[in-house]
């Protein structure tokens, strides 16, 4: 790891001042992917800025009838949350199915948000990797790639985001509320929030350069049942191959946002209006334009089944 | 692959980085104060440390720390409460779990200097071979354990899980999440995902678990 100074922010404003402030800053919450990704030297900071101090851990109501979920909510808090549990049951799911339970109690909603790839050649410093040295190539592409991505990949990049709880905020349509190190604030609908790799693939977020994510918000619950189905390797603390997070009503509407298939989570409202017509229908439109490689086309499939399986669980 | 030559060189940077780190016992209170919410500046090439005080096992301790340091390393190498194991150093095996503030964490995904005033239990503070906490004398009566590597962090997780059920923590394998989670087989061995035992002694883990639960197996 490289040596770094560290400090605690005591105001968000100070926190994203002193982000700006300095080239190579971070911020640091939960700390389970950036001190990871620090041991690796993938992340190399000079400068840490704790924002564990910041009053950002509290699940408030909203004047719309829907809640405020501080940025420092820790994953455990949120997914045993009773109005969560209650109300928005496909957030806790997929909260859930995420990491360890000491993992869950660390990680906080903002940075699993922003949490990075499993791509293990990101993860391996001697390969090349247009994410984390841009221009250098992507190893993955020709490699082995069961994991990657099969929708929304480009020349430069086919990794998938890893995150189980954006798939329900994405299908929840939750609001990213940051401040600017200019102290001016902005709300980013989860849609916005994460990129596609395109020819930046580092650039992952539309976040600019020390904004800090102080909450993350949910209209007013939207009834019906809520499923998180995630299909893995083993049978807990495992990243998803594929899952699906829906929301399904008693008329057979409804909304579903699918995870481990790109580089956001992958929501496609033409595909949600063929739900009362069966998960084929579903799948048609979802995978629209997929373009996956030998090791990973069985996810065209997984997806279908997993949607018929989750459709299927809906009815009761 | 480095040559000896370059383990060498390596292995005494991290002795010069180590020596900058003393282990201090005070009151808490006083340090506190002192504390600093900040790194020292660092000298040209040198790494940057930082002051930081916590209780571990009810004795509070304070320390001036290469910011790297993570809680492990703190625990292991600069307070000797080698209970605690280092199994990845990334979060993916639960070796190093501890209790922070009363919830389970890996200590080695977790920064030393980020725990000001915290309080820490390791394996050494839930009790001692004399007065054995019940969690470890299950662990011992059910053989949950063979090499015993993983075993310190086996037990701090399964003490905290039967605190989180107790809670209502909600699982993975939780049926319905609108009521309290049942203490069942499927629920102790999903919550205990986080340890991995290399031995494969889960099943003599979950009975000893089931036992201090209250509840057969
Ligand atoms: C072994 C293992 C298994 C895992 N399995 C899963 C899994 O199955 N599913 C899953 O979804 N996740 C999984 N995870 C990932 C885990 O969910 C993330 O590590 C965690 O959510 C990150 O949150 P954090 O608070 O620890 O983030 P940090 O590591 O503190 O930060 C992550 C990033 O977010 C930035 N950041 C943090 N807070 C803010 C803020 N308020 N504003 C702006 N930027 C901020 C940081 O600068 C950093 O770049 C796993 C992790 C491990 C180690
Ligand atoms: S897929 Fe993306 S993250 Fe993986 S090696 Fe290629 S550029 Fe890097
Ligand atoms: S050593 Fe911390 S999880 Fe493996
Ligand atoms: S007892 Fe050997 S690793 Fe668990």
């Amino acid at each position: 790891m490289k040596s770094f100074t560290y400090e605690k922010a005591n105001s968000p404003a100070a926190a994203a001042a002193a982000a700006a402030g300095s080239s190579n800053a971070r911020f640091i919450a939960g700390g389970t992917n950036l001190l990871d990704l620090m041991k690796l030297e993938i992340e190399t900071p000079s400068h840490l800025i704790d924002v564990n101090g910041l009053a950002f851990d509290k699940i408030e109501p909203t004047q719309e009838g829907g809640l405020r979920i501080g940025a420092l909510v820790r994953n455990t808090a949120l997914a045993a949350d009773e109005r969560i549990r209650r109300d928005y049951g496909l957030l806790s799911r997929a909260l859930l199915s995420g990491a360890s339970g000491q993992l869950r109690n660390k990680a906080t909603t903002a940075g699993n948000l922003l949490q990075r790839t499993r791509c293990p050649y990101f993860y391996d410093t001697n390969q090349p990797c247009n994410k984390r040295t841009p221009g250098s190539g992507c190893a993955a592409i020709g490699g082995v790639t069961r994991q990657h991505a099969v929708l929304g990949s480009s020349e430069s990049c086919i990794a998938t985001h890893p995150s189980d709880m954006a798939i329900a905020m994405r299908a929840l349509d939750a609001t990213v509320e940051t401040v600017r190190p200019d102290g001016t604030t902005r709300a980013i609908p989860i849609a916005d929030l994460h990129r596609l790799p395109g020819e930046t693939p580092h650039i992952e977020t539309t976040l600019s350069a020390g904004e800090l994510i102080t909450s993350v918000t949910l209209p007013k619950p939207v009834g019906g049942t809520h499923i998180y189905r995630k299909v893995r390797d083993r049978a807990s603390y495992a990243f998803a191959l594929v899952s699906v997070g829906a929301i399904v009503q008693r008329d057979g509407t409804g909304r579903v946002a699918v995870g481990g298939v790109a580089h956001k989570p992958w929501r496609v409202e033409a595909a949600e209006a063929e739900m009362p017509r069966g998960a084929k229908a579903v799948a048609t439109r979802l995978l629209d334009g997929a373009r996956p490689t030998r090791d990973n086309s069985f996810k065209l499939a997984l997806v279908e089944r997993t949607l018929a399986a989750v459709l299927s669980e809906a009815k009761g | 692959m480095p040559t000896p030559n370059e383990f060498e060189i390596s292995r005494r940077n991290l002795l010069v980085g180590t020596v900058t780190s003393v282990a201090i016992g005070a009151s808490h209170g006083a340090n506190a104060q002192n504390a600093a919410s900040r790194s020292h500046a660092p000298a040209q090439g040198m790494p940057a440390t930082a002051k930081v005080s916590f209780s571990v096992n009810g004795e509070v301790r304070a320390l001036e720390l290469d910011t790297r340091t993570t809680l492990l390393d703190a625990l292991r190498e600069h307070l000797h409460l080698t209970g605690t194991k280092k199994g990845c150093d990334h979060g993916q095996c639960g070796a190093c779990t501890v209790i922070v503030g009363g919830q389970r964490v890996n200590s080695c995904l977790t920064l030393a200097v980020m725990h000001e005033g915290d309080s820490v239990t390791t394996i050494e503070g839930l009790g001692t071979p004399e007065h054995m906490h019940p969690m470890q004398t299950a662990f011992v009566t059910h053989d949950g354990f063979q090499c015993g590597y993983c075993t310190p962090g086996q037990i701090c997780s399964a003490v905290a899980v039967l605190d989180e059920i107790k809670a209502g923590i909600p699982s993975h394998v939780t049926g319905d999440l609108t009521i309290a989670p049942q203490l069942t087989n499927a629920e102790l061995r999903e919550r205990m995902s986080g340890n991995i035992c290399r031995c494969g002694a889960y099943s003599n883990i979950a009975e000893a678990i089931t036992e201090v639960a209250g509840r057969p197996a």
